[in-house]
């Protein structure tokens, strides 16, 4: 392959994997702190993808209209958790998986009574609507490097908050040994909150930085919370730098799958089956991924504690 | 399970109808939630609306639509037809959209000597060898759409093509009928996974293939994010897109926008077709349910108004399965899509169009004709299905 198309699909793959992590860093918190399956983490990417639709069809910014969105879906996620999560920590994990599934269906409803069923209209705001020649004759198109920045920006707020302050701290503590951490006068119940709301938030900026690439349309968060647990699950549940490294394998190899498996295959079969078995090869690639990392590391490539 | 049963009391029209004066028991099974959604409560609502305009009964029964929600999935669909069958008693069933589903329930259905009407899902593996007396399709055979825009890209003088779908039965339909009529180069034939979010590293692909033109059938969402990724990798302008109706369908045009714009797509119905019943249906779609109808609606549509006509052919006898199968064989309905009759495999003959994607004065785009591609076009299956 052309050298300087191989670039390009591995900043494809790396821009996925970036798109990917938006997702996976607020399901990761939620899962590893709070030792919580919440399948509505999907829910919060779509109410804030169509806020963001909304509130760039009032304000016909998209900046303000990020700004906006992003509080309100954790806002939501505090709702979320302050009503129907908070009951449900100390049950077990079929019990939660059934609850937010739930959700999930109530979610739904609600997005097509209040928007309609009709997918809305979101597009890149004018400055990074256009293509930078990053790679020469292969133009790229600029809002997808705005993602890359905002994840990277979104990894080292993380990283910062996690490592270099009280709640971080305390949010590192409660995930180790909640007990403890109640015993030593800490109000848990708040931290999960905050924690919850800071997932909700990162997944309503995921849906905003995503709706102008993809479609915004009720169910839109189930396809990725798929790919999103795979990317935890082969990070290791609670870590963020796990999410990360995850995220971007998880992106290079859909890409390279789907790239390089069906030209592979047509070196052996003919043409129509190489592209066929290529295809289905490709879907099955980041599982395939995620089998092999868990058959070396059953806690995924950076286990968050224990 | 969220299913709505919803009876439309006709006291007046069975007084006309004393040979067999019991009931109609439609089976609406149709994706209402989730991915495709849309597609599901389009052909439903469009359906609706041929039910309100053949006066609330179809072929002069009491008619009960009892509709269930498949989300998209094969076991679901199956459950449902089960259900139905064998609780609610239903007689015919339509509204399924995705072929692999119509595939998986159709056993069931056969076997229980229940119609299944599809207003959309229309597989080769029913339309020739495997084609069934149970199965009518209101809509097309799968590669009709298809092949109708690889005769216009073929008749442009196109010569080396990209072609995409996804990887499925009607994905693979779709390019199978598109070469069957372009006859020039494809430099690359790309199967795409169902339901994939992120197209870069096929957008790559084809800047890199350097093709006169790109055929892409990727319907619902799918399509969505692939036209809003193909115009900001900044490839409209510089390599034209193509594609069948269903990947310029109206249910996704709001949501792609301008990058849509000017495009060619081809289709059996257009919301602009001049003939009386299709302004009937756009209009009062459009008041009922303030938006301009998709594709899907107007096969939903069509779906109810063959029901009428065919149930009433047969002088409301449900009974008699083989007259009732004769009467839908030769059912004559005033269609949206005009001119239409059944081929010996129970699919559509009819013409098929060429549309362009135009911004009306209030900023809606919706669909244009342009030309006529095929007239009284059937499908390359028919020959081999011996019914």
């Amino acid at each position: 392959m052309d050298p300087l198309l191989l670039i390009e699909q591995s900043l494809n793959g790396f821009q996925l994997g970036v798109m990917l992590f938006l997702m996976a860093a607020g399901l990761t918190l939620v899962f590893g702190v709070m030792d919580m399956i919440n399948l509505a983490h999907g829910s919060f990417y779509m109410v804030g993808a169509y806020l963001t639709a909304t509130f760039v069809g009032l304000f016909d910014s998209f900046l303000l209209a990020v700004v906006l969105a992003v509080p309100l879906a954790a806002l939501v996620g505090v709702v979320v958790e302050l009503v129907a999560l908070r009951t449900l920590y100390g049950r077990d994990h079929l019990d939660q998986v059934l609850a937010t599934f739930g959700l999930i269906l109530f979610f739904n409803e609600l997005v097509k009574i209040v928007w309609g069923p009709v997918p809305l209209r979101l597009t890149p705001p004018e400055f990074l609507a256009g293509q930078v020649e990053l790679i020469p004759g292969a133009p790229y198109p600029a809002f997808r490097l705005a993602v890359i920045v905002v994840g990277i920006a979104v990894g080292a707020f993380l990283w910062y908050l996690i490592g270099r302050t009280r709640l971080g701290m305390l949010i590192r503590a409660g995930a180790s040994n909640r007990e403890m951490v109640t015993a030593l006068g800490v109000d848990i119940a708040r931290i999960f909150t905050a924690v919850f709301a800071l997932g909700a938030g990162l997944a309503g900026l995921a849906g905003a930085m995503a709706g102008p690439i993809l479609a915004v349309e009720v169910g839109m968060g189930e396809h990725i919370l798929i790919l999103t647990f795979v990317v935890i699950v082969i990070g290791g549940i609670g870590s963020v730098k796990g999410a990360f490294v995850g995220a971007v394998l998880v992106g290079m190899v859909d890409t390279f799958g789907r790239v390089l498996l069906p030209t592979t295959l047509k070196l052996f079969l003919d043409p129509s089956t190489a592209d066929g078995v290529g295809a289905s090869l490709a879907s099955m690639a980041i599982y395939i991924l995620m089998a092999a990392v868990l058959f070396f590391r059953p806690r995924g490539l950076f286990p968050a504690h224990g | 399970m969220r299913s709505l049963i919803l009876t439309a009391g006709a006291v007046a029209l069975m007084a006309a109808t004393p040979a067999a004066a019991d009931e109609l028991k439609i089976g609406m099974i149709t994706t209402l939630s989730g991915g495709g959604s849309g597609l599901g409560i389009d052909i439903r609502d469009g359906f609706m609306l041929g039910l309100e305009h053949a006066g609330g009964s179809l072929g002069g029964l009491e008619t009960e639509v009892i509709e269930g929600d498949d989300e998209r999935s094969p076991e679901v669909a199956v459950q449902l037809a089960d259900r139905m069958i064998e609780r609610d008693g239903v007689h015919i069933v339509t509204g399924i959209v995705w072929s692999n589903l119509a595939l998986a329930i159709m056993p069931t259905l056969a076997r229980n000597e229940v119609l299944f009407i599809s207003p959309n899902a229309g597989p080769s593996a029913l339309a020739g060898e495997g084609c069934s007396p149970y199965f009518f399709n209101v809509a097309w055979q799968n590669d009709n759409n298809h092949e109708a825009m690889g005769q216009h890209v073929q008749n442009a003088g196109f010569e080396r093509l990209f072609i995409l779908a996804p990887n499925y039965p009607a994905g693979q339909d779709a390019l199978t009928g598109f070469q069957r009529f372009y006859t020039g180069e494809v430099v690359e034939e790309l199967y795409t996974q169902l339901g994939q979010l992120d197209y870069a590293a096929e957008l790559a692909q084809i800047r890199a293939a350097e093709p006169d033109a790109v055929f892409f059938f990727l319907p619902g969402g799918m399509g969505i994010n692939f036209i809003k990724q193909y115009e900001q990798a900044g490839l409209k302008d510089e390599i034209p897109l193509f594609g069948p109706a269903f990947s310029f369908s109206q249910d996704i045009l709001g949501a792609v926008g301008e990058a849509a714009l000017d495009v060619y797509n081809t289709a059996q119905w257009s919301p602009d077709l001049d003939n009386p019943a299709n302004a009937r249906f756009v209009e009062d779609f459009v008041a009922t349910y303030e938006r301009i109808p998709s594709l899907y609606a107007s096969q939903g549509y069509d779906a109810a108004l063959l029901i009428d006509a065919a149930v009433t052919a047969a002088g409301g006898d449900l009974d008699d399965t083989e007259a009732l199968i004769a009467a839908f064989e030769t059912a004559e309905f005033d269609s949206v899509r005009g001119d239409f009759s059944f081929n010996t495999n129970h699919f559509p003959i009819q013409d098929f169009h060429l549309r362009q994607i135009v911004q009306l004065d209030d900023g809606t785009l919706t669909n244009r004709l342009v030309e006529t591609v095929f007239t009284e076009h059937g499908d390359a299956y028919a020959q081999d299905c011996s019914m």
